[in-house]
């Protein structure tokens, strides 16, 4: 990270998107002391927002409210000001099917400015070839002849409706893509969107009748590796898994977590510069799935050597009585070294890591229940 | 003809609670909407011409569910925007 003035910047900054509106943290260069901004966006929905990496100015935010329908706002000056995309995603008329909210926002290749992919609950994926301002559904995917079999129906869906999420480009070749549905698996495409195949062989799908099938799965959270995009890994309803292409299967990686945690969580974080570690954030899955940290005792899992073992980290997180839900998109890294760690809770928290998870402080407290954070 | 704007929808018309509006029924008026304040339509009604689920639609007081309900010049009407949980 840059500063204006060239010299090595160390501070990072977080949006983070909440249940009702967007707030953005900027830290100092220790990354010990943050300071709060916002409300952006008050009362809306904000399930995504995003900055392009090829453009640190411009950040996406993916936004509904209550009453209204789905929309994107786009901001040119890093969040000072924004403005509505003319045409969001919406899914072609006479389709049938209505976009309640758009769900998930990855930027295009480095190679591709001002390409955008969004995907949205119900499934679908849109992009935008103009930064934002229009979107266009891929119909390779929303038109394909097995999409409705891939999907399913609401049933297949999260309590929030089914999403579309996890979009990953190769960044070696930006025909190469991946995408993650809950419910539906993990699908590749090698043509840029115009046809997709299912990847998902080795998954456990054990709430299936087939508990092996070629899709229905639901991966809470798909990862590419930046600096090994060969590597993949994923946090699914059905344990932790790991993948180097070429190979067809999923090694399930999770089996070495505490059988007293287990495997079961919503986010997943990779390290930016080491394929081999990652972070986890095990969520109670037993029984009714209360989705919330196993016996109330919050802990951040790390692997260092891709998922043979695993390391506790709790330092300064709360010992019991703390029944903390980290959703999907709400855990991320920032790209310093050391490197940051940060999630925020279904209650309105965030907790960072300046020290690559060992330790965490918490940074906010009160906001409204966060539905994602990343690092700009 | 008047069209009164419910508190959600007046960043698009810059705070203004009333504004006027043409069209012989509710999808045009709400095309003619959208014309004079872009984005506007599609937070009220999806892609496939259906009013969103927590708006509601009054032609001079009257709720109206189809959008090729017809108007006339003089005619009030009022977007509401419904319970919508908290």
């Amino acid at each position: 990270m840059k500063s204006k003035r060239g010299a090595r910047d160390r501070s990072a900054t977080l949006l983070v998107s909440t249940r009702k509106g967007l707030w953005q943290m900027q830290s100092d260069p220790t990354r010990r002391s943050w300071r709060v901004t916002g409300p952006q966006f008050l009362g809306h929905i904000v399930h995504h927002c995003v900055a392009d990496p090829r453009d640190p100015k411009v950040i996406l935010a993916a936004a509904r409210t209550g009453h209204l329908g789905p929309t994107v706002f786009r901001s040119t000056d890093r969040g000072r000001s924004w403005h509505e995309a003319k045409q969001p995603p919406a899914f072609r008329e006479g389709s049938g099917r209505v976009v309640d909210h758009t769900f998930w926002l990855t930027p295009g290749h480095a190679s591709m400015p001002g390409v955008w992919f969004a995907g949205t609950s119900p499934q679908g994926l849109f992009r935008s070839d103009d930064g934002g301002a229009t979107w266009r559904g891929v119909e390779g995917f929303n038109e394909h002849s097995q999409r409705k079999a891939w999907c399913g129906g609401d049933q297949d869906g999260t309590p929030d409706g089914p999403k579309l999420h996890s979009i990953l480009i190769d960044p070696r070749d930006a025909r190469h893509m991946y995408i993650g549905m809950s419910g539906g698996g993990v699908f590749e495409s090698t043509d840029a969107g115009a046809d997709w195949r299912p990847l998902n062989r080795g998954v456990r799908a054990d709430f299936l009748p087939d508990p092996d099938p070629e899709y229905g799965h639901d991966p809470h959270c798909v990862r590419l590796h930046p600096a090994l995009p060969d590597r993949l890994y994923q946090q699914n309803h059905c344990g932790i898994y790991k993948i180097d292409r070429p190979a067809e299967r999923w090694q399930e990686i999770g089996v070495a977590m505490p059988k007293s945690v287990g495997s079961i969580g919503f986010p997943m974080v990779l390290h930016p510069r080491d394929a081999d570690t990652l972070w986890v954030f095990p969520m109670d899955g037993s029984k009714v799935w209360p989705r919330v940290s196993p016996g109330g005792k919050p802990a951040v899992y790390r692997s260092v050597n891709g998922g043979r073992t695993w390391q506790r980290h709790a330092t300064g997180l709360p010992k019991n009585q703390a029944w903390l839900t980290v959703k999907r998109q709400a855990m991320t890294a920032d790209v310093l070294d050391p490197v940051g760690v940060y999630f925020g809770t279904s209650s309105g928290e965030i907790w960072a890591s300046r020290d690559e998870g060992r330790s965490w402080k918490c940074i906010a407290a009160h906001l409204p229940h966060v539905y994602a954070v990343e690092t700009a | 003809m008047r069209v009164l704007i419910p508190n959600p929808l007046r960043s698009y018309t810059a705070d203004v609670a009333v504004v006027n509006a043409q069209g012989r029924t509710l999808d045009e008026l709400a095309i003619d909407l959208n014309r004079q304040y872009p984005g506007l339509r599609f937070r009220i009604i999806d892609e496939q011409g259906a009013v969103r689920p927590h708006i509601k639609l009054f032609v001079n007081r009257l709720q109206k569910r189809n959008l090729t309900e017809a108007l006339s010049e003089g005619d009030e009407v009022m977007i509401v925007c419904a319970l919508s949980g908290g």
